[in-house]
């Protein structure tokens, strides 16, 4: 690790004052630490920002508030959460370990970097880590490695799960830098890898995730996450469905529909929800309007099976909905 | 997981690059007295750099307060030394092992502020005036905490070195709990492996104590 300086004020003004440059804001420290042990993130300065009041869990009329230093523990056990968005909830409780979720904050999950061995060893040439470097999972071992939303440039999946299900329920998240707060979509916060792979969000340099807001939507409480990984807890997904269905008289009103482990960016699915409206829930309907989920994959040499098992999952997941 | 434990993972491909990297992070990181075979890798490594001999710049410290099993330790560390370190090679707190020292094995689970959490990926000066809880703090004189005299009847451990961290998560589940099922008791210790594979035995162990009364 290299040597950096470290501070750790107590108001949110302080921690704007001494972020920038080449400093990082250090949360439950669960990405930052590791990756600063393996030299692939390298601050000058850490600003520990534990202390800032950004923690706490709300339900109003609005939705859904939660604080960006709130631990993911705490948000999984919370009851109206589990009651009002399970798919949230069972999104993180599938997460990590629990020791991990105690320590990990729901802002740094967001922000978390991906798991690609060859992003996380410096011997290893990477355009996400190193630009201009190239890319070691092309030709290398990519059984991990994402389908959709892949370029020549980077394949690395997302590995957040609570993300997937948050994208999927048009959650929001509150930005703050010396020049004020912006609210921005989830979704559109996070950049596809293109020719710039080391682009990741649309955060500045400085700038701190403050809350998370998920729309108020009577009917995520009909919401499930389902994880498929190689084996049966603490892995990261091959797989991930995070849906919801508005079900009114054997006829799906509306749906939420979203996948992980499979592409560069939580992503969300408006085709195959688009399909669900207006049927009648059912296996015939699932897999009817899930036939195109895939469309665009550009599988590697050993990912190819990810086309079919994304599919997979997604039916399985519609099928443990109420109907 | 490094199947053997206190020892830095050799990389699967070393290029001169990567050498020089891992072998500074391996000395350098714990911002403790360098053990033996680590000084002579940071004098390789500062030889290969071209600067022989040269004292390496002194890296940004802090001063601390930990608090560990009730007692107040004041320290000044390297800003980038781990708590685990810092408790096993400063304050001689050993129970906590060092397995992978990447968050992935649990061996150095302690309780901060009455959770679990690993101590390999916390920084201490992050660790700063909060409550740590380490396998030592846990009996009551010379009586053990119920866990840990459940964990040696159903002799749920082999060579002990995941046996401290198991011990602490065990310790939150049965004081928080209830425990739950065989499957739930699994689900709550995935963050915590044994190579050894006691793993029928640390179940058992829990389900016992979890039976027997939370409390000490
Ligand atoms: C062994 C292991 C297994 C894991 N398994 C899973 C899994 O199955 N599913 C899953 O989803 N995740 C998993 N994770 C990832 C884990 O969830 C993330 O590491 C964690 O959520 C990051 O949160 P943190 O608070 O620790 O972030 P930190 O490490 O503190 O920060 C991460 C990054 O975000 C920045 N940052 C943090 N908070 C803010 C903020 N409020 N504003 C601006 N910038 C900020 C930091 O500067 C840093 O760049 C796993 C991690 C490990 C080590
Ligand atoms: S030493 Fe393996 S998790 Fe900390
Ligand atoms: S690692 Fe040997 S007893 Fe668990």
């Amino acid at each position: 690790m290299r040597g950096f300086e470290w501070t750790e004020p107590d108001t949110i003004t302080g921690a704007l004052d001494a972020a920038g440059g080449q400093a990082a804001f250090l949360a439950g420290g669960t990405t930052l630490i590791d990756l600063m042990k393996l030299q692939v993130m390298r601050p000058s300065r850490v600003v520990g920002i534990n202390r800032l009041p950004l923690t706490g869990i709300r339900v109003d009329a609005k939705g859904l508030h939660i604080g960006a230093l709130t631990r993911m523990s705490d948000v999984a056990e919370h009851p109206e959460v589990a009651h009002a968005y399970p798919v949230i909830a069972q999104a993180l409780l599938l997460s990590a370990s629990q020791q991990l979720r105690n320590m990990a904050s729901m802002g740094g999950n967001l922000l978390q970097r991906t798991r690609c061995t060859y992003f996380r060893d410096i011997a290893e040439p990477c355009d996400k880590r190193d630009p201009g470097s190239g890319c070691a999972a092309v030709g290398g071992f990519n059984r991990a490695h994402a389908v959709l939303g892949t370029s020549p440039h980077c394949s690395a999946t997302h590995a957040s799960d609570v993300a997937v299900a948050l994208v999927a329920l048009g959650a929001t998240v509150d930005l703050r830098d010396a020049s004020g707060t912006r609210t921005v979509d989830l979704d559109s916060f996070y950049r596809l890898p293109g020719g710039t792979p080391h682009i990741e969000n649309a955060l500045r340099p400085g700038e701190l995730i403050t809350r998370i807001s998920v729309p108020r939507l009577p009917w995520a409480r009909n919401s499930a996450y389902l994880k498929i990984r190689d084996r049966q807890s603490y892995e990261f997904a091959l797989a991930s469905a995070a849906v919801a269905l508005q079900v009114r008289g054997r006829r799906i009103e509306d749906a939420r529909v979203a996948v992980g482990g499979v592409a560069t960016v939580p992503w969300r699915l408006p085709g195959v929800e688009a399909a669900l409206r207006g049927r009648p829930p059912g296996l015939r309907t699932f897999e009817h309007a899930t036939a195109d989920a895939a469309d665009g994959a550009r599988p590697l040499t050993h990912n190819a099976f990810k086309i079919p098992l994304l599919r997979r999952t997604l039916v399985r997941a519609l099928m443990s909905l109420e109907p | 997981m490094s199947p053997e434990p206190e020892r830095p993972p050799r990389p699967a491909r070393v290029s001169r690059r990567g050498f020089i990297g891992r072998t500074t992070a391996a000395s350098l990181g714990a911002g403790a007295l360098p053990r033996p075979d680590q000084a002579t890798a940071a004098a390789a490594a500062a030889a290969a750099a071209g600067a022989p001999g040269q004292p390496l710049p002194g890296p940004p410290g802090t001063e601390v307060t930990l608090r560990v099993n009730g007692a107040e330790h004041r320290v000044g560390v390297d800003n980038r030394a781990t708590l685990l370190d810092t408790l096993r090679e400063r304050l001689r707190i050993t129970g906590p092992k060092k397995g992978c020292d990447r968050g992935q094995c649990g061996a150095c689970t302690v309780h901060i502020d009455g959770r679990t959490a690993l101590s390999c990926l916390t920084l201490a000066v992050a660790a700063h005036e909060r409550e740590v809880t380490t396998v030592e703090g846990l009996a009551d004189g010379d009586v053990p905490h119920p866990v840990q005299r459940a964990f040696i009847k159903a002799d749920a451990f082999q060579c002990g070195f995941c046996t401290p961290g198991q011990i602490m998560s065990a310790v939150a589940l049965v004081e928080h709990g209830p425990v739950g099922s065989d499957d739930a008791i699994r689900e709550f210790m995935s963050g915590n492996l044994c190579r050894c594979a006691a793993y029928p035995h640390i179940v058992r162990a829990v389900r016992q104590a979890g039976s027997t009364g939370r409390k000490r």
